[in-house]
């Protein structure tokens, strides 16, 4: 009847995990009741869980990053205070549970965290900065936000009903197939990222088509702000390195639910086959997180400094070049195989090339700067912090290219260290540049500036802490995921390294602070301008929140800088305003189709991962069903009359104008 | 291994060294003027020329894409001759007749045999001083790393695989030696203990270890092949010179994982889920 | 994926809507700071659907790629058992190949039928359509029982595992595609031939056309260079 699911799984001896799993459900049970005694639950399901509009599914991303952020957090702590403590002994994390935690905390930063927030913050910003309405298919982008939950659940639940993977972030074959581990945390874990793998696929779908065909009048290419750009890279590579991923995990999935031999020892299986196929998707995707970055960062440096972009068309040149080469470089993950002189060194060159479009990025950050009148606001001190970071890492990266150097440092903590150094230094300071430097657009109040700057060191001082002694440990020769080592030398740069964690715990805890305390005094934080930053382009056209519409009437664009070149004219011909004609809009008409989509696919995937046939057999029927109930709709949009819309406009050009009178 | 004792560990070494200089050469300066910009075009110090319109100039675009494609050039050669010479399968001296060892990766121990002297050990790996190493590697099982740090490069172990890695000590000592990649719940101690002796100790250890304990063949290696660690120094006085080929081969059938390894011992929570089946 | 509803843009309308000339009308006027809405020129919802179904498809070929890769990486390692030459059976493929390929002109009808609203053309080509990726479903689902019976099945050796998924891949895609062809004979029937409906069925007949270049590949690469000694 349950397939392999019985009480068993569920880990009653383990302290740890059965207080972590009560507390949980007590937060979200007493959140549920809160929400239903408050009467919020029509508005949360009409406004948000069944919400089509881009704004709302970006801010819901977003949401799901920094929850999922606390937990994956919580593991890095987790594995940061075993190792300080592990020399020569047990610690208190067993083998079985250590290894859950690393896989875990590696699964959740990159698919949980990292890519539901650069995806959210594209969902959110990118038709209002190509003057679009919405994105180009709203209802898929609402299934594919709820397909990622449905996968950041999944995970979640394997932390109370039977176990997660122990086989690190990448499940390499053989350890993965059944053999080695037959319990149900690889299942687990394939199963939560196919799913969310469609979801992702969809989003990427969506922000290629709409950035290709949805855009403004006068939006040409080589008008589009570098956010924009980079979201384009980024969603090609989503649209050509998922499907890769989808392919890789079905033959896993096959090889362990059908008795395949894709990947295994046996019968000719080619275990090395998983490594190239999986890093033909893994390269790219850490570019598919990184370029957006290089976006917001783009944006952020240019507004803060009073100054164009420098250098726009060859930023674009850099992003398309990097979005190319990063296909072309896989193998430096596994130089360590023995492929050979000339394949090492061709993949290794291949790769420092990918440093040149990177160096000239940052280069032109540097002019942008310069000349400029630089406000330090808290996505400026992100943006700075980045750009010293990353350097550093990138110069680590470079080493682990070259093919001998990589010989011994491969799999090492500078291994760990240095994507760490990249991928925080780079997609999560620029995550945060993004989350600062967008909120006021998103809520209309801004987040308290003294705490995001407190956070921000914190946060920095903390990287640093953490992770420049796991750069000395690797140089030491200590390899990553041990559980326990007996190397007296270690203990002491691995005790620093917690230290480390617990200041960037600290910086996290002041970020929540900093959003309790801003939502409490958004009144003084109100922003009624729409354009808190003195911002360049089209989002701060628009009100804060902007309206459902977006656009009252589409802009009109006449040049990179759209907004900014807009708000020159306008002070030059001295606010020579005349009401714009005003027009009925059609809208998508909100669709509860992602949210179900996505309720049933978590039972999917919940029956498949234990095996309880019939469950899957009538998950899959249902959700088969509310996609031709979807297709069965009459209409799929709402009319929001032309009176309406003038209203709603003039209230937003009246405080507008007022400011403009006042510049 | 910023303490190498052998010769591919020290090149190792320099090219990390030499690497790591010429990319500093671009990198301070970076950093640095990043941290100047941003301090002296801050929005307060009205000393500073403000440029509200520059946002090009070839010349400088010109500069930004050579510098590090110059850097890249200088390094690719680097890069290049690097991973040529220091080829895990290129042999490090033509003249010096190598020691042959043979090393298979288990769930969760080293096997180490020598061919010419007909023995093997478990978890220590014995060699002379001053001679190369021709190792030949494979693994029982899942895929493992064969890793010492103070002696050079590393090399995936595989399945059904076998790759070549050449090393040498060039000082004796006893260096640590592991696996560096993770493999399952025994990763941990997957560790084994280099001792570089000189020739005399060396012959002295193989002559001992033929003279004492039990012989190393399929039925052996089979109970060997199971999952368990920390693994004992262990020693075999004989050893079936085909073994290591059978392994590869998978005329030895691959390690046998958790499932059947533990099959009427105390169950494990993962096994107990697979075989309820109600 | 008929589900994609696009809302864009503006006055290109949903349902029926074609024609309205609601683009943002010209307005000489300022939006607060002067944002003039000159005619929206971005794509109409036909080409914006069909643009974003073709980059579904392209993905979904990535898929067959890597599924293809594989395959071809493992097509020695029979680990002892049978290879293609052993096993296919080139008639019955080339039978397949007829049926997909005449289902494919049938779906080319059908969207005929559907653009002249002629429902006797549009119902007995989508049936056609539906009959022959049968066939072709039932002759391929004969060759993998048959090959199952003799041993040969897709746990035999890691080639049979390659040779399984990607023709199977494609059996799925076939079996997906007859599933959205019922419902778009049943959405035409209900609602009749409404510009969203229309534009789902351009998508389905792209996704038909693509299985069936797909088909081609797989035919020439696995089947004929399978059988070749």
């Amino acid at each position: 009847m349950f397939g392999k699911l019985s009480w068993d799984a569920i880990p009653f001896h383990e302290p740890i995990v059965m207080i972590t799993s009560a507390v949980v459900a007590i937060t979200l049970t007493g959140l549920l009741v809160w929400i239903v005694v408050k009467g919020h639950l029509p508005y949360l399901w009409k406004e948000w869980l069944t919400s089509v509009d881009h704004k709302r599914i970006g801010v819901m991303y977003v949401i799901l990053a920094l929850v999922m952020l606390l937990r994956g957090f919580a593991d890095a702590l987790l594995m940061r205070s075993q190792q300080a403590i592990a020399m020569g002994a047990a610690g208190y994390l067993p083998p079985d549970h250590y290894n859950q935690i690393f896989s875990a905390h590696g699964t959740m930063m990159i698919f949980f965290v990292a890519m539901p927030f650069v995806i959210g913050l594209m969902n959110f910003v990118v038709p209002l900065q190509l003057g679009a309405r919405d994105v180009a298919f709203p209802v898929l982008n609402s299934v594919g936000f709820w397909l990622t939950a449905t996968g950041a659940l999944l995970v979640n639940i394997s932390l109370i009903v039977g176990e997660f993977a122990r086989t690190g972030w990448l499940p390499y074959p053989p350890l993965s197939e059944l053999t080695y581990s037959p319990g149900v945390g690889v299942d687990y874990y394939l199963w939560a990222l196919q799913i969310s793998g469609v979801g992702t696929l969809l989003s990427g779908i969506n922000l290629v088509t709409t950035v290709l065909k949805v855009r403004a009048p006068g939006m040409d290419y080589l008008r589009m702000p570098m956010f924009c750009w980079t979201t384009l890279a980024s969603n090609l590579l989503i649209v050509a390195a998922f499907p890769i991923l989808t392919a890789t995990f079905a033959m896993l999935l096959l090889d362990r639910y059908l008795g395949f031999h894709f990947f295994t020892n046996e019968a000719g299986g080619n275990p090395m086959m998983f490594m190239n196929l999986i890093w033909a998707w893994g390269h790219p995707e850490v570019y598919i997180l990184i370029l957006p970055c290089f976006g917001i960062f783009s944006e952020v440096l240019s507004t803060f400094s009073g100054k164009p972009l420098f250098g726009y068309r060859s930023m674009v040149a850099a992003t398309m070049a990097i979005c190319l080469l990063s296909f072309m470089v896989w193998l430096h993950h596994f130089f360590t195989m023995g492929a050979g002189a000339d394949v090492n060194a061709v993949f290794g060159i291949a790769t420092m090339v990918i440093a040149v479009p990177t160096g000239v990025k940052i280069f032109n950050w540097l002019f942008t700067m310069y000349g400029g009148r630089i406000r330090f606001n808290a996505p400026t001190l992100w943006s700075i912090g980045f750009m010293v970071t990353f350097v550093i890492g990138g110069m680590t990266g470079v080493l682990l290219a070259v093919p001998p150097a990589d010989f011994v440092l491969h799999n090492s903590l500078f291994l760990v260290a240095h994507f760490h150094n990249v991928i925080i230094g780079g997609v999560v300071f620029g995550a945060f540049a993004g989350y600062e430097y967008w909120f006021p657009k998103a809520f209309g109040f801004k987040l308290h500036e003294g705490l995001g700057k407190a956070a921000f060191w914190f946060w920095i001082i903390g990287f640093y802490v953490a992770f420049m002694p796991l750069y000395w440990l690797g140089l030491m020769g200590m390899t990553r995921r041990m559980q326990h080592y007996d190397v007296p030398a270690w203990q002491p740069w691995l005790i620093v390294a917690a230290v480390g964690a617990v200041l960037i715990a600290i910086g996290i805890a002041l970020q929540v602070a900093q959003l309790v305390v801003s939502i409490r005094s958004r009144v003084a934080l109100r922003d009624r301008t729409g354009d808190p930053w003195n911002g360049r382009s089209l989002e701060w056209a628009t009100a804060s929140p902007p309206l459902l519409f977006n656009f009252a009437v589409l802009p009109s664009v006449e040049g990179e800088d759209a907004y900014w070149g807009t708000k020159q004219r306008a002070q030059a011909e001295a606010k020579a305003v005349t009401e714009p004609d005003y027009a009925d809009i059609h809208m998508p008409r909100n669709s509860a189709t992602g949210f179900i989509c996505a309720f049933f696919a978590t039972i999917l995937g919940f029956a498949l991962i234990w095996h309880i046939w019939w469950l899957v057999g009538l998950a899959f029927v249902c959700a088969y069903a509310t996609f031709v109930v979807l297709a069965w709709r009459d209409e799929d949009e709402d009319l929001i009359p032309a009176d309406v819309v003038a209203k709603l406009d003039r209230a937003n050009r009246a405080a507008r104008v007022g400011i403009g009178q006042a510049a | 291994m910023l303490d190498p004792r052998g010769p591919i560990g020290a090149a190792n070494r320099t090219l990390l060294i030499d690497s790591v200089a010429i990319m500093l050469a671009i990198v301070i300066p970076v950093i640095v003027a990043t941290l100047a910009f941003a301090w002296w075009f801050r929005a307060s110090n009205h000393k500073a020329t403000y440029l509200p319109d520059w946002e090009f100039s070839a010349r400088l675009e010109l500069v930004v894409w050579s510098i590090p494609a110059m850097t890249i050039i200088l390094l690719g050669g680097v890069t290049w001759i690097g991973a040529h010479q220091l080829d895990p399968s290129q042999p490090l001296d033509a003249r010096t007749q190598p020691l042959d060892v043979q090393v298979v990766s288990l769930d969760w121990k080293w096997l180490f045999i020598y061919p010419e002297q007909g023995v093997a050990s478990v978890n220590q790996l014995v060699i002379p001083v001053g001679t190369p190493v021709r190792f030949s590697l494979t693994s029982a099982s899942v895929l493992n790393t064969f890793f010492v740090p103070q002696l050079g490069s590393m090399i995936y172990t595989m399945n059904g695989m076998r790759s070549t890695l050449h090393l040498q000590a060039d000082a004796p000592g006893r260096y640590a030696g592991m696996s560096a990649h993770f493999s399952g719940d025994g990763f941990s101690d997957m560790r084994f203990t280099v001792q570089a002796v000189d020739a005399r100790a060396f012959e002295t250890w193989v002559a001992s270890t033929r003279g004492a304990g039990r012989t190393l063949d399929g039925s052996t290696y089979l109970a060997l092949a199971r999952q368990g660690s920390p693994a004992p120094v262990t020693t075999y006085a004989s050893v079936d010179l085909k073994l290591f080929d059978r392994i590869v081969a998978q005329d030895l059938p691959p390690g046998p994982g958790p499932a059947v390894e533990r099959q009427g011992a105390a169950e494990t929570p993962a096994a107990t889920k697979t075989s309820r089946k109600p | 994926m008929s589900a994609a509803s696009p809302a864009l843009p503006p006055g290109s309308g949903g349902g029926g809507r074609h024609g309205r000339g609601a683009h943002g009308r010209g307005g000489t006027g300022h939006l607060a700071a002067g944002l003039t809405a000159e005619g929206a020129q971005s794509a109409t919802k036909r080409i914006v659907v069909a643009y974003g179904f073709w980059i579904f498809l392209i993905s979904d070929i990535i898929i067959f790629a890597a599924l293809f890769a594989s395959y071809a990486v493992l097509t020695d390692s029979t680990a002892g058992g049978p290879r293609g030459r052993d096993l296919f059976d080139l008639k019955l493929v080339a039978i397949e190949t007829g049926c997909l390929l005449a289902s494919t002109l049938c779906c080319g009808f059908a969207g005929l039928g559907a653009n002249a609203r002629r429902n006797g053309l549009y119902y007995s080509s989508m049936a056609a359509t539906f009959v022959l990726g049968a066939i072709f479903l039932g002759i391929e689902v004969h060759e993998f029982v048959s090959m199952i019976e003799a041993g040969a099945g897709p746990s035999r050796s890691a080639f049979l595992s390659a040779f399984f998924a990607l023709i199977g891949c494609h059996g799925l895609h076939v079996t997906a595609g007859m599933l959205w062809l019922l419902t778009m004979v049943a959405q035409v029937y209900a609602k009749g031939y409404r510009d969203d409906i229309l534009r789902r069925l351009l998508c389905f007949s792209l996704f038909w056309h693509t299985l069936d270049i797909i088909w081609v590949g797989l035919f020439s690469l696995v089947y004929l260079v399978g059988v070749a000694p």
